[in-house]
């Protein structure tokens, strides 16, 4: 028997900027409670296509995994909480916004 | 110093608008990711986990004050006011826009610099011993073969594609302070019946199968050494293995043909390649030996250092940590530490660095050096200079004394920025600095090496610490391994790994029980922690370490 599946969301870096987006129904956020939850292996797989031929937009697109605290999603690896939040000797990246 | 002649400004203008026109069409998309990311990185730009970065060469470590404030400039208007200092000499920008990398480059031809092979399967960067010119235990400076072989190795049509990157470091002195046996070249200058060569080391390397370099001669002399260099990445450019990378570097190659046989395959080649030198390199040399010219010293009374350093205790700590011997009369080579505890290893704010560049043009011959442990150097300061030094460092936080000790570590950048990172690095050394200035004891613990690495690839040189981390993922979590009792000198030595990683709210408690146990176990403040280990061997420091393995086999 497959694994089962478990949730995921599509990201990517911003080619003019660099810094890290996610996918959403309708393009990118910088945003992780913003981003498109998928929880079908198929249609995970079709969107991450979708998301790579956005060559003109983004760089290095691949899937993560979340979990769903209520509906916001949340990153599961510790690589994946420093992308959404910035590293940790400056108050620099996304932290620095928000 | 080296300033750029027509032939020079030419090729690095012209590198540059090739590479506004290939950010142009990947920005217009006519190029995709696949074609553009090889250029980019011909020209040294990254993309990390936050950003871009741009890793900006520093050749051989040295720079004079123009340089560095326009490093200051280009901090403050294209990144975020601070620059990272590498342990291969080299600066990195985090925070580019893909829009403005052109202009950075062209702000860098202007002060005569680049950022090319600083990335991608090319001879990288020529690392050198920081004390370069001017320390009292060199044979000579080996500066001007250093910028022979940055010449040679820049753009060079045989070595563009080759199996992985190849790390050259040279040193003119019995002491190596350039890491040579850890290189892909280690080049060591050396005299033979009066006449100055080399010892060339290859094979060296860290990374993932750690090495420690192998002599192929003892002494070259010093018109054979291009072509003798030619031949041997040559050879290794044909047979080096490009079926793997991790089995790609010059290390592996050496280590699966013998030394004898690599070195049967250079002389073959050496009697096919030297021909083809007319002797131009020689000419070469001789011109950048006038560009390294020793600057004037001056002889002046020492009386203001001599009164400072019995007055004022601060000024006489730093004094003690900061200061080596310079070859000239009445003069110090200041190491600056940029690792004032707490802070992260290697990073010059702006201010920092325009205050490091006027102070290198008031007292040090306006020359900087950037050191492969991360700080930067003033390489020739008056010892009368030094109180009024020392006194304008504080106002930017650059007067910490702990060149040497236990604060003073290398951390690559780590999980914090870099997309190879297995773990985190900055946060370990801040801690680990600011726990041993919290206790006072670093003064009392002495020269003591922590070098501490992200990923297996080692940019910390983790295997050639005293004391060693090697950050990893370890099921989703951060995970750190201790190697211990290696050495990055001419003694060089592989630390031996200690046992099972610790999580990281383990690993300080960890590393001071290490500390403790030499503590104890040394002879005397004189018999410094790597000492110690080699008088002892592993066993008593892993009983530090896994205390809990010693309860239960009691």
């Amino acid at each position: 028997m497959s694994k089962s599946f478990t949730p995921k969301v599509v990201t990517a870096n911003d080619l003019l900027k660099g810094d890290v987006i996610y996918q959403t129904t309708t393009g990118w956020t910088r945003d992780l409670a913003d981003a498109e939850i998928l929880t079908d292996e198929a249609h995970a797989d079709l969107r991450l296509i979708e998301g790579s031929q956005q060559i003109a937009d983004v760089v290095g697109v691949y899937l993560i995994d979340v979990t769903l605290d209520g509906t916001a999603p949340q990153t599961t690896h510790f690589r994946e909480a420093f992308r959404a939040k910035g590293p940790s000797n400056y108050v620099h990246g996304k932290q620095e916004v928000a | 110093m080296y300033t750029y002649n027509d032939f020079d400004k030419s090729f690095i203008a012209t590198r540059n608008a090739q590479f506004r026109d290939q950010v142009e069409r990947r920005i217009d998309g006519s190029l995709t990711e696949d074609e553009f990311k090889p250029l980019r990185l011909m020209n040294g730009l990254y993309l990390q986990l936050h950003a871009y970065m741009l890793r900006v060469a520093i050749p051989y470590g040295t720079l004079n004050g123009g340089q560095m404030r326009q490093l200051a400039f280009i901090a403050d208007k294209w990144d975020k006011g601070y620059g990272h200092f590498t342990t291969r000499q080299n600066i990195q920008y985090n925070w580019p826009e893909l829009r403005d990398v052109p202009d950075m480059l062209d702000a860098l031809a202007e002060v005569g610099m680049h950022a090319i092979q600083t990335s991608g399967n090319t001879i990288r960067n020529v690392t050198a011993d920081h004390f370069a010119g001017a320390s009292a235990d060199e044979i000579a400076d080996p500066r001007p073969v250093a910028e022979l072989i940055r010449q040679w190795s820049t753009d060079h049509p045989e070595f563009q594609f080759m199996p992985r990157k190849f790390k050259i470091a040279i040193t003119g002195s019995p002491n190596d302070r350039a890491v040579t046996r850890a290189h892909d070249i280690g080049l060591r200058m050396v005299e033979k019946d009066g006449e100055t060569g080399f010892e060339v080391i290859v094979g060296g390397g860290l990374g993932r199968t750690p090495m420690i370099g192998k002599v192929i001669t003892d002494f070259l002399p010093q018109e054979d050494l291009l072509p003798y260099l030619e031949s041997v990445v040559s050879v290794w450019n044909q047979i080096g293995r490009r079926d793997n990378k991790y089995k790609a570097r010059i290390k592996i190659t050496v280590h699966e043909h013998g030394i004898e046989e690599i070195r049967r395959l250079v002389d073959e080649r050496f009697a096919i390649v030297k021909g083809s030198f007319s002797g131009v390199d020689q000419v070469r040399l001789a011109e950048y030996k006038t560009h390294f010219a020793a600057p004037d010293f001056t002889v002046k009374s020492e009386a203001v250092f001599k009164d400072a350093y019995h007055s004022d205790p601060i000024f006489r700590s730093w004094a003690d940590t900061n200061l080596s011997a310079h070859k000239a009369d009445g003069y110090s080579i200041v190491s600056i530490s940029i690792k004032k505890q707490g802070d992260t290893p290697g990073d010059a704010t702006s201010d920092q660095m325009r205050l490091m560049a006027q102070l290198a043009e008031t007292f040090g011959h306006d020359e900087l050096r950037i050191s492969h442990e991360q700080n930067v150097i003033l390489p020739h300061v008056h010892k009368s200079d030094l109180p009024a030094l020392h006194a304008a460092l504080k106002e930017q936080d650059l007067a910490t004394a702990n060149i040497g000790l236990i604060s003073d570590i290398i951390a690559c950048p780590g999980m914090d920025y870099c997309a190879l990172a297995t773990a985190r690095s900055i946060p370990i050394a801040q801690e680990i600095a600011t726990r041993f200035d919290d206790l006072k004891l670093e003064h009392e613990i002495g020269n003591l090496k922590i070098k501490i690495s992200g990923c297996i690839n080692a940019c910390g040189h983790h295997h050639v610490g005293h004391i060693g981390i090697l950050g990893l993922d370890r099921a989703g979590v951060e995970n750190y391994q201790v190697t211990l009792g290696g050495d990055h000198t001419e003694t060089a030595k592989v630390g031996d790994r200690a046992g099972r990683g610790f999580a990281a709210e383990e690993l300080v408690p960890a590393i001071e029980r290490v500390v403790d146990a030499y503590l104890d176990l040394r002879t005397g403040k004189d018999e410094e922690f790597i000492e110690t280990y080699r008088r002892l061997g592993l066993a008593p420091f892993k009983a530090a370490l896994y205390p809990e393995a010693q309860a239960d086999a009691a």
